[in-house]
């Protein structure tokens, strides 16, 4: 039971890492992006390119990773959502589904659909705690994820960016007028959650050893599901939410359900919308007309 | 009503020379059996384009789930037919998958429906894969991941072509009524529709069950023309395929997306050979689509007939 | 609105009535055939592009080899052989219409493919209605070629069925390994894995623990963990090698060191790179082929070198059936006039001595062909037995 919980952990880890994303671009420009889970399978390949072709090592081709999935995050903003930016949520939603799969099938194009091993960078350390095992390959990708939570919340809350951040979160007219550069901020925004992704494909990559274009369909459902849950535009509320879905889906396997896990993450979200649609830690905000 | 006489006439004169022109196509061996069969094909995502158009382009709101109610009428055939091989048992099946379709749609649009935001999308995009793998689990009476096979060919192209004129002609009448006009305000703005008395959330709702029973009625007829289902057949890429013929041909205009499902259908055929690119232009015309042109190809326009009598009656004067 | 609604429920009513109620449409068998003209045309119907691609391209590879190398020889009764290669999406509806195409449009004579079972079901009957063969390479699914113990006269396979498979898997299992407790960890979102499991539990007699994954999993952790500290001898592994080759790995991580049994779906070397090399290590997979154990010498040894000059790989267990069904169709053309009679030469066939072993068709359609169980040991074949199913 107690491993259970480990592997849930893990899991949920991942889906809090890609979950912020999700939750930070919504709560700037309110838009659900779709491409997430796309960016996240492209630190997938970026990462194993990195470390087959240059050798590099795992914990500066995570890095580099990070940095250009955030750079591809603010080209795509820059290129596919700014234009849209006073058009319809509608418009902009369906941009977001084309962006996916150009990203998607483009890289089907280019690699193949087929599946490939993820290059083992960290060899495999089994530690036994008592009644669990862990590998230090989960244990580098809890505490990666916990880092770059935590480094997230201090840079929303602490510096003069997350500041904006915020800001235009909540108003983005009075923010312009309070002098903040509105575009530059949500380019930040996109980086800053685009950088996490792509850290959450290397470790996932790692993690399992497989990699494939399609990957990142399925996680990338499921991490809107835990931002929905722990209140969309809520960074705490993501991470919260990642944890849960991944100790769901752990949990359901664990008792035999493991057929409907899928459909286990997916009828959570009906029932959260049904009976606490601002999520656990969200707030109830009326809008003024 | 003598006003629009006209106007009905000459629809129905229009749908006449199609349906005749079709007809000597194919006894003259110029459109064969599989023409005919590509034919189908797109008279069935006609159905389903509709029905995402209606939803989307009218009311505003995303489905993204249109395939999971498309399985629940193709599955309800498959299995009902099996035990009545008849076309009662056809017609009879796709009574049945309508209305579980409208049920389920009713059940998960008054939750999601109910609040204002894109939530519809994911939670469609949730309840198709909630269907799609209750279906891979169904067990012996679904047959799970193997699907049904050797349903008997009760689609034939008439029919889709009846029940494409049937279910057009019943959503425009729809979006011309009082109860249309209250959708489009929906869309139109929410807050503005619903001051003014409008139960937002029972129109928005009844219009994505009635885009679910479309959606069931084309399933029907799916696994009537190809004889085969399987829950594979309806991944979140059906749901997009139909919703890129409904964007491109304009969101908010049926004739829109007749002209689209055609145009697509034609080039899919042509493009057979290099299916690879096929998605990644399909995706980039999304994306361009909707930062130059967001209206699609025909925006809202509507081709009307009854434009045409009015203006020669004005001249005449 | 209501009027509306009432109007259409009449009209729906009265053509139901008007359509006769008793009458059931006629699957009609036109069945003509196509005529083998100047050149034997053979059209592909496979999965280029889409979720199972891997698969259609190497039985793609596979055949255009057979194709190349007949040719080369001198054709068919001196006629070349002429390949239409059509790609359906991995889409069911997709394989369907092409059947068509290539039956009616193309007029072929033998339809190659699809690779995979549910796309076989749904192009059979177009193929059928215009009386051309279709041999699919890969297709396992028992009742493709015979159903209801009715024979589908012209559907052919080259590969086992579901249920033979599984027979020797159980066979193996309790002959060679003395298994009497096993986990069977299957893909419940396969039909594939799902035919196996039923004829494996059928036919093995010892007690099984079972669990179930879904195609496109990555995580196993749960269902490993929750199985680990029950009482099993043997791990069979039921699915394709995209799943596992990673179950295999994270089994073997957590301490699971059990022998681990698999069917011909192991059968890539992504298996060994998902897996590690070291943790494909007392796996055990059905083959109907291997690269180091030749069911068929000569012919063998040089498909192998043939095919990794031509295409940079060694070839695997699906590009080696499409190249059996080339040779296949081409014994079954010497002397048919059209595609009707190539399918009963197709039928009738008798100890073909193909790369994937000697094989004869039965009275269903199926091959009779005997199967080897591969050993890996750190990623690499150590052994090969041959199974005779009881």
């Amino acid at each position: 039971m107690l491993q259970q919980l480990v592997n849930g952990l893990i899991l949920g880890s991942v889906y809090a890492l890609l979950a912020l994303g999700y939750t930070m671009v919504y709560g700037i420009i309110k838009l659900i992006n779709f491409a997430h889970g796309d960016i996240y399978m492209m630190g997938a390949f970026i990462g194993y390119y990195l470390i087959n072709t240059f050798h590099m090592n795992f914990f500066i081709a995570l890095i580099l990773t990070m940095v250009l999935t955030a750079i591809l995050g603010m080209v795509i903003e820059f290129l596919a959502y700014r234009p849209l930016r006073n058009s319809t949520r509608i418009a902009a939603l369906i941009t977001a589904i084309g962006v996916s799969f150009f990203l998607e099938y483009g890289m089907v194009y280019l690699v193949g659909a087929d599946i490939r091993a993820f290059p083992q960078a960290l060899q495999t350390v089994k530690y036994n705690l008592g009644p669990i095992s862990v590998t230090n390959v989960q244990l580098t990708i809890l505490g990666v994820s916990i880092f770059l939570m935590m480094a997230l919340q201090f840079i929303v809350q602490k510096t003069k960016m997350g500041k904006a951040m915020r800001a235009v979160s909540v108003d983005s007219d009075a923010a312009q007028l309070m002098g903040i550069n509105v575009n530059s901020t949500i380019s930040f925004t996109f980086a800053l959650g685009s950088a996490l992704a792509g850290a959450a494909g290397v470790l996932i990559g790692l993690y399992y050893n497989s990699i494939d274009p399609l990957m990142g369909m399925t996680p990338g459902i499921k991490a809107f599901v835990a931002a929905v849950l722990g209140g969309i535009g809520i960074i705490p509320g993501a991470a919260l939410g990642g944890f849960i879905i991944g100790l769901l889906e752990t949990f359901s396997v664990s008792i035999g359900l493991s057929s409907y896990k899928d459909a286990v993450v997916y009828a959570i979200l009906i029932v959260i919308l049904l009976v606490r649609p601002a999520g656990i830690l969200g707030k109830n905000v009326k809008e003024k007309v | 009503m003598k006003k629009n006489l006209k106007s009905i006439l000459s629809w129905l004169a229009l749908i006449a020379i199609v349906y005749l022109a079709l007809t000597v196509l194919v006894s003259a061996g110029v459109i064969r059996l599989y023409h005919l069969q590509i034919l189908m094909g797109i008279g069935i995502s006609m159905i389903m384009a509709m029905g995402t158009n209606l939803v989307l382009g009218f009311s505003g709101q995303f489905p993204l789930g249109q395939a999971g109610f498309m399985a629940i009428g193709a599955y309800a055939t498959a299995i009902l037919t099996k035990s009545n091989p008849t076309y009662a048992g056809f017609y009879l099946s796709m009574l049945v998958g309508m209305l579980v379709a409208g049920l389920v749609a009713v059940i998960v649009g008054f939750p999601t429906l109910r609040l204002k935001g894109d939530y519809l999308a994911i939670a469609t995009l949730g309840v198709a894969e909630i269907i799609r793998i209750a279906i891979v689990n169904g067990g012996d009476f679904t047959n799970g991941a193997a699907g049904l096979t050797g349903i008997l060919p009760y689609t034939s192209w008439q029919l889709v072509f009846a029940f494409v004129v049937i279910i057009a002609i019943l959503m425009l009448n729809f979006l011309r009524s009082s109860v249309g006009r209250q959708v489009i305000s929906v869309r139109e703005d929410e807050i503005a529709a619903e001051s003014m008395g409008v139960n937002t959330t029972k129109i928005k709702v009844m219009t994505f069950a009635f885009a679910a029973m479309t959606a069931s009625i084309a399933g029907s007829l799916y696994v009537g023309y190809i004889g085969t289902v399987v829950p594979k057949d309806f991944t979140i890429m059906r749901s997009i395929d139909y919703l890129i013929i409904a964007v491109l041909g304009g969101l908010g205009s049926m004739t829109g997306t007749i002209v689209a499902a055609i145009v697509l259908g034609i080039l899919n055929m042509y493009l057979q050979s290099v299916s690879e690119l096929r998605m990644i232009i399909y995706s980039l015309a999304l994306i361009l689509v909707m930062v130059f042109r967001p209206g699609g190809l025909l925006g809202t326009k509507e081709l009307m007939l009854s434009k045409l009598f009015s203006k020669k009656a004005k001249e005449g004067k | 609105m209501k009027k509306k609604f009432a109007l259409t429920a009449v009209a729906f009513l009265s053509a139901a009535v008007l359509a006769a109620c008793g009458a059931a449409p006629s699957s009609t068998t036109d069945a003509t055939g196509n005529e083998i003209g100047e050149t034997l045309k053979i059209g592909y119907n496979l999965e280029l592009s889409g979720a199972v691609a891997a698969y259609g391209n190497q039985e793609k590879n596979g055949a255009d080899l057979a194709v190349e190398e007949i040719n080369a020889a001198g054709g068919v009764d001196g006629k070349k052989i002429e390949v239409v290669s059509k790609d359906n999406k991995s889409d069911n509806s997709e394989a369907a219409t092409l059947s068509t195409s290539l039956a009616t449009e193309d007029k072929v004579s033998l339809i190659l493919g699809p690779a995979t079972s549910g796309a076989v079901a749904s192009a059979s009957p177009n193929a059928t209605k215009a009386g051309v063969p279709l041999l699919t390479p890969s297709g396992t699914q028992d009742d493709l070629t015979s159903k209801d113990g009715k024979v589908e006269d012209f559907v052919f396979r080259t590969t086992f069925q579901d249920s033979y498979q599984g027979q020797v898997i159980a066979q193996y299992a309790t002959e060679n390994l003395s298994s009497k407790k096993a986990f069977v960890y299957y893909d419940a979102s396969s039909d594939y894995a799902k035919g196996l499991y039923k004829a494996f539990k059928e036919a093995y007699k010892g007690e099984v623990i079972e669990e179930t994954y879904q195609s496109g999993d990555k995580d196993f952790q749960a269902a490993l963990t929750k199985v680990k500290s029950k009482d099993f001898d043997t791990v069979v592994l039921l699915g394709y090698y995209t799943e596992t080759g990673l179950i295999t790995k994270q089994a073997r991580e957590i301490g699971i060191e059990n022998p681990i049994l698999g069917p011909d779906g192991f059968s890539d070397s992504k298996f060994v790179e998902a897996a590690g090399a070291g943790n494909a290590t007392n796996v055990f997979y059905v083959a109907g082929y291997s690269t180091s154990v030749k069911l068929s010498e000569a012919k063998s040894e040089n498909f192998i070198k043939a095919y990794t000059d031509k295409f940079g790989e060694e070839p695997n267990m699906f590009a080696a059936l499409a190249y059996d069904s080339i040779y296949m169709a081409a014994e079954a053309a010497k002397g048919a006039k059209d595609s009707k009679e190539l399918a009963a030469n197709l039928a009738s066939l008798k100890d073909f001595d193909g790369v994937t072993g000697q094989m004869t068709i039965d009275e269903d359609h199926n091959p009779v062909k005997s199967a080897i169980m591969v050993e890996l040991e750190n990623g690499v074949q150590k052994s090969a037995t041959a199974v005779e199913v009881k």
